[in-house]
């Protein structure tokens, strides 16, 4: 009998094995070829948050790949806003995100929000990365130096230097309306986003 | 006692087979081989039922569609490659759908990997796709066609019988509508 047990071990690792030890590519772009590099599945969330829903967004003054230097607080009043933070440059996910914003400006537009995508690597860095997205509408910012302090104002610096996969929204009075501290190894699905904008603005 | 244990494994890996239909592969689809086993949703519109030829609800597999080839195109709404070629996917279907003599032999669709129904929809109005596109949010068909990179091109001919073969697949390096519909023609014996 316990041969029979053992049997019915091993058929049950093989059939999960092929579920959960297949590497995962996330529906990776061709667009970046074989330079993304696999970073494996990796704890959901590191670090803890300094912020939450109804608090005063912290500002910040970070500079672009493009060259200027953003602050939050010249939106106040103008525009709603989006941070999305993403972990690194060159990684899976983070990869697929920005593209996918980079195609419904419209949507950002109708609910009177401006993007930021942010992570912690330098400038040179992600020139070269988000070229290979095509030409993003949105600024993409720098939080390399001093490194990832804006991440860590937020509480979204994870205990290896990079960011989690955070997405805030902030409304025209500079507070913060939506906080999604996401899994760092899923895209956010975009109706989530969508639908905290679309309240946001009717406010 | 006995009989129990034996029948243990059996029961587990039937269990398995129902809660996860679609088994992964390795590699992704290839010319000479079948499709993997997935289903896929009949479309709720009735322009897209007739378009594929299916009727009812429920699920359909795609050799079931009415038509002698199908071009199935695995991208995602996050994926620049898909986005640059989206108006020339678009032009090979206007191309098909204008020819009274391919407009009913080849039909194409679209596998959105990690996409949700809501990420479907907003690519499809983005760059006004024609041709009917599926979500596959838990990258269930993605996993089944071995992670391919998108996108990623398989173009499927149905036979009078019933069985079918895949008799092209590329990643990537769309050469654009009318070249790209030469390769399927040739292929598929259509010309």
């Amino acid at each position: 009998m316990k041969k029979i047990i053992r049997v019915e071990m091993v058929l049950i690792s093989i059939v999960i094995s092929m579920w959960v030890f297949i590497p995962a590519v996330y529906g990776a772009s061709d667009a970046f070829k074989e330079n993304i590099y696999k970073v494996g599945a990796l704890k959901p969330v590191d670090s803890k948050l300094n912020v939450k829903v109804g608090d005063r967004a912290p500002d910040f003054t970070l500079s672009s790949v493009s060259g200027e230097k953003v602050s939050l607080s010249q939106y106040r009043g103008k525009k709603n806003v989006v941070l999305s933070f993403v972990p690194a440059a060159w990684t899976p996910v983070c990869s697929d995100q920005w593209p996918g914003y980079n195609i419904i400006k419209e949507l950002f537009e109708r609910n009177d929000a401006i993007l930021f995508g942010i992570t912690v690597d330098n400038i040179p860095t992600l020139f070269a990365w988000t070229n290979q997205m095509g030409k993003l509408w949105f600024p993409v910012l720098s939080d390399f130096w001093p490194h990832g302090a804006v991440a860590k104002k937020y509480g979204v610096l994870r205990s290896d230097g990079v960011s989690e996969r955070a997405l805030f929204a902030i409304n025209k009075k500079g507070t913060l309306r939506y906080v999604d501290v996401h899994d760092i190894n899923n895209r956010p699905p975009l109706e989530d986003l969508v639908s905290a904008l679309e309240k946001i603005n009717k406010r | 006692m006995k009989k129990i244990y034996l029948t243990l494994p059996v029961i587990t890996i039937l269990l398995l087979t129902l809660v996860s239909p679609v088994l992964p592969a390795n590699k992704p689809p290839a010319k000479g081989e079948t499709l993997p086993v997935f289903n896929l949703p009949i479309p709720k519109s009735s322009t897209e039922k007739g378009y594929l030829g299916l009727s009812g609800d429920g699920f359909f597999k795609i050799p079931q569609i009415k038509t002698k080839v199908v071009i199935v195109e695995i991208y995602s709404m996050y994926c620049p490659y898909c986005q640059k070629d989206a108006p020339g996917i678009n032009e090979l279907y206007n191309l098909i759908e204008k020819n009274p003599d391919l407009k009913n032999k080849i039909k194409m669709i679209g596998i959105g990997a990690g996409n949700t129904s809501f990420e479907v929809e907003t690519y499809k109005k983005t760059y006004q796709v024609p041709f009917p596109l599926f979500p596959d949010k838990d990258f269930a068909v993605h996993k089944a066609c071995g992670e391919v990179r998108t996108p990623y091109f398989i173009v499927v001919k149905i036979n009078d019988d019933g069985t079918h073969q895949i008799v092209h697949a590329q990643l990537g390096n769309y050469p654009g509508a009318e070249p790209f519909l030469e390769i399927v023609l040739k292929v598929s014996g259509l010309k």
